[in-house]
This record gives C-alpha cells, structure tokens and sequence, in this order.
C-alpha cells in the first residue's frame, strides 16, 4: 500500500517537472503560431489587426488564433503573381547548394588529414583553424573585401559562394565524426593494401557520415539565415537571398510579409526535423575539444 | 663467437630497416596530409590569411594616397567616439547574456537530463535555431512596438492587479532595446547551450554520483560537488560558442531597429557596418586589427585554460 501511493507520488511529480519544463519550450515555439495564423488571415482582417501598430494609435494589437475568415488569398496571390519571389527564393537554394556542396569537397577531406594523420605541423593548423572560425565576419568583412574586389567578384553569387566554402567550421564538425574511427581498422586496410584515397573513400566517409551530415544541417541554418555577407557584397535586388528581402516588405503589405516568411520558414523546418539527431551531434561535435 | 657478431649484425640491420620503414611512413603520411589539406589551405590562404595581412599592411598606411603614416589610424579610430560606444556596448551585451544563457541553460538541462525521453522537450527548445531572423522579425515587432502584444499583456496584467495603468512603452526606440536583444539571444541560443549541458552531464558517470547519494549525500551536495566539477570541460566550449554566436545578435538589431539604432544597442558589427558602407577603409583596417587581436588573445588563453585542465 505504502508503496503505491509512493509510485503514485513519484510519477506525480515526474509529471510535474515534465509540464513545468514544456512550459517555456512552448513559449519559445509561440512565433511560429502567430505566423501561420498571420498567413492564413485575408488582407482586410490583417490591416485591422495590426493598424494600432503603424497608425501610433492608443489602441492595442488585437489578434486571433483562429482567424474569421481563414484564406489562401496571400499564398496565391504570392506564389502565382509574384515572379520576383521566386528569383530570390531560387536565389537561397542556389547560394545554400552551392556553399555546401564546396564544404563537402573542400573541407571534409581536410577534417579527414586533421583526424588520421597526426605529423608535424598538424597540431598547429587546427589551433589556425580553430581561431578562423570564431572570428566573426566583421572581422574577416575588410579582408574578404579586397580580395573579392581584386578578384573582381563583388556584386555576384561567387562573392558569397567563395569564401563560404573555405570556412573553417565545417572541417571542425567532420574532424568530430572522423576522430571515433579506430586506427587500427585504417592500418588494417593499408596492409591489405589500399591505397590513402581508397582508405578515405571505403572507411573514412561512411564511418564519418555523422560528422559530415552534421556540418550540413548546421550549415544549412546558417546560410539559409544569411544577411550580413550578401548585404555587404551583393548590390543588385536581383541577386539577393530571401533572408534579406522579407525585412524590406513594409506593414502595408503585411499579409505578403507573413505568406514570405511562412515559405523561407519551409525549408528549414524540414532540414531541423529530418537532421535533428544530426544537429544535436553537430552541436555536441562543435563543442569537442581536441 | 662468430655466431654472436653475426645475431648482433642482423638486428642492427633489422633497426636500420624499421627505422627507415618508420621515415618512409612518416613521409607517407606527410605527403598523405598534405594532400588531403591542400584545396582547403589554399583557399584559407587566398581568401583570408594572405587578405588579412594585407589589412595590417593597410592599417598603417592613409587610405587614398597610400602612404606610409605610422600609428595616426589607431589614433583616430581609439578617439572616435563611435568606437568607443560600440565597444562598451558590446562588451556589456556578452557580460550580460553569456553569464546568464550558461545559467538558463544548467538550470533546463539538469531536471531535463532525468527524463526518460526528453526528446520532444530538446526539440522545442532547438527549434529557435531553425527559425531565421528575416523570419522572426516580424513577430518580434508585433510583441515590441508600442502597440503591441508585451505592452497589452502588461496593461491587462495592471488593469488586472489595479497597480498599473496603461503601459505605451516603445520597446525597440528606448533603452529597453538592449533587453529585447539580450531576450532574443537567449530565444535563440537556449536549445544549443541545454544540448551540450546534456551531453556534459550525461558523461559524468553514475556510480559515482550513486556512491556520492549512498554516502548519504543530497541532492544539493551531489550537485554541487561531483556535478557542477565534472561540468568544467562543458563550460569552457559553452562560453566559447556562446560567445561566437553573441555576434549574430546584429541580424536582430539590424532588422528591428536599422543602421543607426538606439544608441543602447550600437554594437560593433554596426560600427564595421557603417565604415564598410561609407569607405573608411583606413579606420576598418586598424579597428579590424585590435578587434581580431583582442579575440585572437582571448582565445587561445582559453584554449591554454583548456589545455591545462
């Protein structure tokens, strides 16, 4: 008897703390909400909601959670009259594709030498590498500057395509996945006589799929929310990500600005479902020391 | 006698051989190392050493006659008054939310890493990360304006109490901008920083906190001296990144509140912003210099408490 009413007691308060921590979890999750009900709400009903916000009235913001008259009006009239949207839209995918298709070349194959080949000088170019990717981009923005305006690249994709591939954040992330494969297996495979490429190729990219799937959620997130380098480089509107048209929408287009965010919202709340396990390991990667 | 000349012979050859065998995988490996670095530090090399130098090259020199004039563009940028700002700012926006995401962070995680599924909790917490600014932006108008949903919520909560009246509070145009900043840099970070309090607590063994609770210790105790010690390591990386991330708060600035924002919140990216924009090349140079300094410094004397553990 005693021992129920402790069993009761326990599962009591496990549900206690269970509800207690999804409290705040939900609050945080709040945005998103008023962003679908944003989008599915008619002009009219929109620009009586949100008036008290840009007249500078005294009345306050109203809202529903459900609207009065739930409508795909914005999403149309978005998707089906609005060709320049899609020019930015395809803007992101071709800039986020890019960058990290020259990661995966460029940087996984050094977090590889990082992991398997302990010579001299290695040590040191990690602690190089390591600095590289805490710099924040105003500190590299004058540099990447010259070189792109040398280069003649400014005011095109490559200004931001290029310098992005040779981030340093991604070999960091792979190294995490690299490190976890036993020596022994690659002396194994070089006796059977595989050459470094082969070792690379058969036990090197499958064994360290988590790391490189890792660096590529992370990574997607990060260009998929990209602003400070396209506003800096890029000029042409025409060139521009998503990331920095939204803002430029102003409150009298209110529904359009709620239907964009929803779409560049999209993408990336598919790569967090599908890689979650692998953005959880990417964080934990990224906070490995050596 | 012969015989034992001849064994010390041969395992004296033998040495030769695997020494030289040693080199040659040395060199092996070597050229293997190389190979595999060689696009990415070429690319390291063109796009920012090399650039970089050039920048120190720069900031000793004036910027449209390219001559050679010592220290002046330290001087300048060290009396501008807008650095100045921009840097105390700065530094009270990390002093402020790094402290305290590492605290809000510990204080989820612990209960969080006693669940048995804590899945659906981590991804809640996760999602901010998923959410791009351009995104949120528009949300976080609708609850900082003077109209909007905070300022509502606090005059009911007045109305309510009957302590308060109407509250027209114009969150982004104040100096409560800073704290909106600080509230969606922890929005945004929480998840990250409880993922890796989560990967540091659950390395720390259970027999020992389960000896610790057998010698009779509490709650409190076990948290205090087994757990918050072993957590050093976490604590380290989880500055690190924090601080990392503490300057892509810009976005967030920059889209609620512009180029030139309350003077609460001028940070140093918009201080870089703005010389970038208007060509002051000469100032970027010598500012990009102390600043890159200052965080290479800080940096590796982190790594050296790192190390040192």
């Amino acid at each position: 008897m005693m021992e129920k009413a402790e069993l009761i007691f326990e599962k009591l308060k496990s549900n206690l703390i269970k509800t207690l921590l999804l409290l705040p979890a939900v609050f945080v999750c709040l945005p998103i909400i008023l962003l679908i009900t944003g989008s599915v709400m008619g002009s009219g009903e929109l620009k009586q909601y949100l008036s008290p916000l840009f007249l500078d009235s005294v009345e306050f913001i109203n809202w529903k959670l459900i609207p009065d008259y739930p409508t795909f009006e914005n999403y149309g009239k978005l998707l089906f009259l609005t060709p320049q949207f899609f020019v930015l839209f395809w803007n992101s995918i071709k800039l986020v594709a890019c960058i990290l298709a020259g990661q995966l070349i460029v940087g996984v194959p050094a977090a590889w030498a990082f992991a398997i080949y302990k010579v001299k000088g290695n040590r040191m170019l990690f602690v190089l590498y390591v600095v590289l990717m805490l710099l924040p981009f105003q500190v590299t923005m004058l540099s990447s500057y010259l070189v792109l305006n040398s280069l003649g690249l400014l005011d095109t994709h490559k200004a931001i395509i290029l310098p992005a591939i040779f981030s340093t954040f991604p070999v960091f992330l792979a190294y995490g996945g690299f490190r976890s494969i036993p020596m022994q297996l690659i002396e194994a495979a070089r006796i059977d006589g595989a050459g470094e490429f082969k070792i690379f190729c058969h036990i090197g990219l499958p064994l360290g799929k988590s790391g490189i799937l890792s660096a590529m959620v992370l990574g997607f997130l990060e260009y998929w929310n990209m602003m400070e380098q396209p506003m800096a480089f890029i000029e042409s509107k025409a060139l521009w990500p998503l990331s920095l048209y939204l803002p430029e929408i102003t409150w009298a287009q209110a529904g359009y600005a709620f239907v964009a965010s929803m779409i560049t919202l999209i993408p990336a709340v598919f790569v967090f479902i599908w890689g979650q396990d692998y953005l959880e390991q990417g964080i934990i990667f990224s906070g490995l020391k050596e | 006698m012969k015989k034992g000349i001849r064994v010390q012979e041969s395992t004296t050859n033998k040495h030769i051989v695997k020494a030289s065998k040693y080199r040659g995988k040395r060199l092996k490996d070597a050229r293997a190392f190389f190979t595999f670095m060689m696009p990415s530090l070429l690319g390291t090399l063109v796009f920012v050493i090399i650039p970089f130098l050039d920048v120190f090259k720069r900031s000793f020199h004036t910027v449209i006659t390219k001559q050679f004039c010592g220290f002046q563009n330290y001087r300048t940028v060290f009396t501008n008054q807008a650095f100045g700002l921009a840097i105390k700012n700065t530094f009270r926006f990390t002093i402020v939310c790094i402290p305290l995401l590492v605290v809000i962070g510990l204080i989820i995680a612990m209960p969080v890493s006693r669940l048995k599924n804590a899945g659906v909790i981590k991804s809640l917490y996760l999602f901010p990360l998923a959410m791009p600014t351009a995104t949120i932006v528009i949300v976080w108008k609708m609850l900082f304006y003077k109209q909007g949903f905070l300022n509502l919520f606090l005059s009911k909560l007045g109305e309510l109490t009957g302590l308060w009246g109407e509250i027209h509070k114009d969150y982004l145009g104040s100096s409560a901008a800073f704290w909106v900043l600080v509230a969606s840099y922890i929005w945004k970070n929480t998840g990250y920083t409880l993922v890796l309090w989560l990967a540091g607590i659950l390395g720390i063994s259970n027999e020992l906190i389960e000896a610790a609770r057998v010698d009779g210790a509490s709650e409190l105790q076990c948290f205090f001296k087994i757990i918050l010690p072993n957590l050093k390591g976490s604590l380290y990386t989880i500055v690190i990144l924090s601080f990392l991330n503490s300057f892509k708060i810009y976005r967030e600035a920059y889209l609620t509140a512009g180029a030139y924002p309350e003077q609460d919140i001028y940070l140093l990216q918009h201080l870089f912003n703005n010389w970038f924009v208007n060509l002051d090349f000469d100032k970027m140079a010598a500012a990009t210099v102390c600043v890159g300094g200052f965080l290479f410094v800080v940096i590796m004397l982190l790594q050296h408490l790192w190390d040192s553990r």
